[in-house]
């Protein structure tokens, strides 16, 4: 049985198409994924992203229960600070990978994905020691997110400027957005500038409300997963259960910078250290034609060289585009390959990520 | 939605346009508001054969691909270029962008009338 978001009566109301997705029913689209994707990527688009899952780590020895559970460090952080890491299992597969923002010394906020939520939380439990609690708040929880070039402008007409995080992943905690009480941070999963807030279960609606109607002027649209998932995927963005699960490492998956192999332990350190990096992470340009899609079959002449992990129509650069893991000698910008989609082969170029890079600020 | 009334339909739906001994197949309003907007297709050769109640060609949204269905039997005579470079006129007119005009009509699935099918829809969307 699929859980509902605070916002669900909100989606049906406003005619989203509604769909289950890692055990939410969430709306895939309103008006259509290809205006709401350009809509994020010229204006603005807002997202109900409540489906994820939100952990709270206290206590005393809260910091050395992160770096042991994940592969990044997390000693040296501001408050208000997010970080980024894959969460590995002893193999070096991938259990899930999260946000971690700093509240404060021994006290940290933990953002994980919907379908893992419930394994995510049982595994941080598990691995626990000392002076640390682990709390699933998901339920008390919606997130929002507002993505787009005029996010900021939007933002500003509702919060002083002291309320707006400046850098990239980083957040300001309690702030007022009328009279709810909100986490703003700045992150998202669309490539490009743009806030995510947390905010109280019962307050989403109004949130919601109040963000769509103050972004009116300047094209502020809602927007469901499918659009969602095409912009992640423009931006090369990895989702869990595409581009890394239990059985891939974050290095085959290109998320090697996140694994901080000076650290003294973590989790799936020692078999990071033997593991052999045979395979890699590629962005692929089709060039003939067809739409390579998840899991088919990658080809050089008759050897099978790898597997898609995430394809689609690219709205915004006007030609399908997929990420692979392919054997590491083809993961060579270049490179050509055949996929197998659904018995005909297409041609594909493998190209550098991300597919799509927003414009530097000014 | 829209379903004109001098087409035939399908329930896998398609719509059916006769015209003398050939026939224009397409896929009708409900189905292209069910599949989003179509980034791509997929179309069979001319002088390939098509049979009733299989599938002749693919559409694609950015979400996912689906099959569309040959209403009849019979050899495709001309496929509708234009939208392998424009699948978007498909959610746009979706009875004026056929897909393929087949000729040697041998049999074809029962058809049901504008009325029917829009029943037929309505039952499914409700679903």
């Amino acid at each position: 049985m699929e859980r509902k978001t605070p916002l669900y009566d909100v989606h049906v109301e406003s005619k989203g198409k509604i769909v289950p997705f890692g055990g939410y029913l969430l709306p895939v689209q309103y008006q259509g994924v290809i205006q709401e994707h350009m809509a994020v990527r010229t204006a603005a688009g807002l997202f109900d992203v409540s489906h994820m899952g939100e952990v709270l780590c206290i206590g005393k020895d809260a910091l050395a229960n992160l770096n042991h559970l994940l592969t990044n460090d997390y000693t040296t952080m501001y408050d208000g600070q997010a970080r980024y890491s894959p969460m590995c299992n002893e193999n070096g597969g991938v259990v899930d990978d999260l946000i971690v923002y700093k509240v404060r010394d021994n006290h940290y906020f933990i953002v994980v994905n919907a379908a893992n939520r419930e394994k995510d939380f049982a595994w941080m439990k598990a691995h626990a020691f000392g002076d640390a609690v682990f709390t699933d708040i998901s339920d008390e929880v919606a997130q929002i997110a507002l993505q787009g070039p005029r996010a900021e402008e939007i933002l500003r007409k509702l919060v002083g400027e002291e309320d707006i995080p400046e850098k990239y992943y980083s957040c300001r905690f309690h702030r007022r957005i009328a009279d709810m009480d909100c986490i703003i941070s700045r992150t998202g999963y669309t490539g490009e500038d743009g806030f995510e807030f947390y905010v109280a279960a019962q307050e989403a609606e109004k949130l919601w409300k109040l963000l769509l109607e103050t972004g009116k002027e300047e094209g502020l649209v809602p927007c469901g997963l499918g659009a969602r998932d095409t912009l992640r995927l423009e931006a090369a963005m990895p989702l869990y259960g595409h581009e890394m699960d239990d059985e891939i490492s974050p290095r085959e998956t290109g998320l090697g910078v996140f694994v901080k192999m000076d650290k003294r332990e973590f989790i799936g350190k020692e078999a990071l250290e033997s593991r052999e990096v045979a395979r890699k992470r590629v962005g692929l340009k089709v060039t003939g034609r067809g739409i390579i899609r998840e899991h088919m079959e990658l080809f050089d002449g008759e050897k099978k060289i790898g597997i898609s992990t995430s394809g689609t129509h690219c709205p915004y650069l006007g030609y399908p585009a997929a990420m692979a893991l392919v054997e590491k000698e083809y993961a060579v910008p270049g490179t050509k390959v055949q996929a197998n989609v659904r018995g005909r082969k297409v041609e594909a170029e493998v190209v550098a990520l991300p597919f799509y890079r927003k414009n530097a600020k000014g | 939605m829209t379903y004109p009334v001098e087409l035939k339909y399908v329930k896998s739906h398609e719509w059916v346009r006769e015209d003398g001994d050939v026939v224009y197949i397409g896929i009708t309003d409900y189905a292209q508001d069910a599949l989003g907007d179509l980034v791509f297709v997929n179309l069979p050769e001319v002088g390939d054969e098509v049979t009733a109640g299989e599938a002749f060609a693919d559409v694609e949204s950015v979400k996912a691909v689906s099959d569309v269905f040959s209403p009849v039997t019979g050899v495709v005579l001309e496929i509708n270029e234009e939208l392998l470079d424009a699948p978007e006129q498909i959610n746009q007119d979706p009875y004026g962008a056929w897909f393929i005009k087949v000729g040697q009509v041998q049999e074809h699935e029962d058809y049901l009338s504008a009325a029917e099918y829009e029943e037929h829809a309505q039952a499914e969307a409700e679903a």
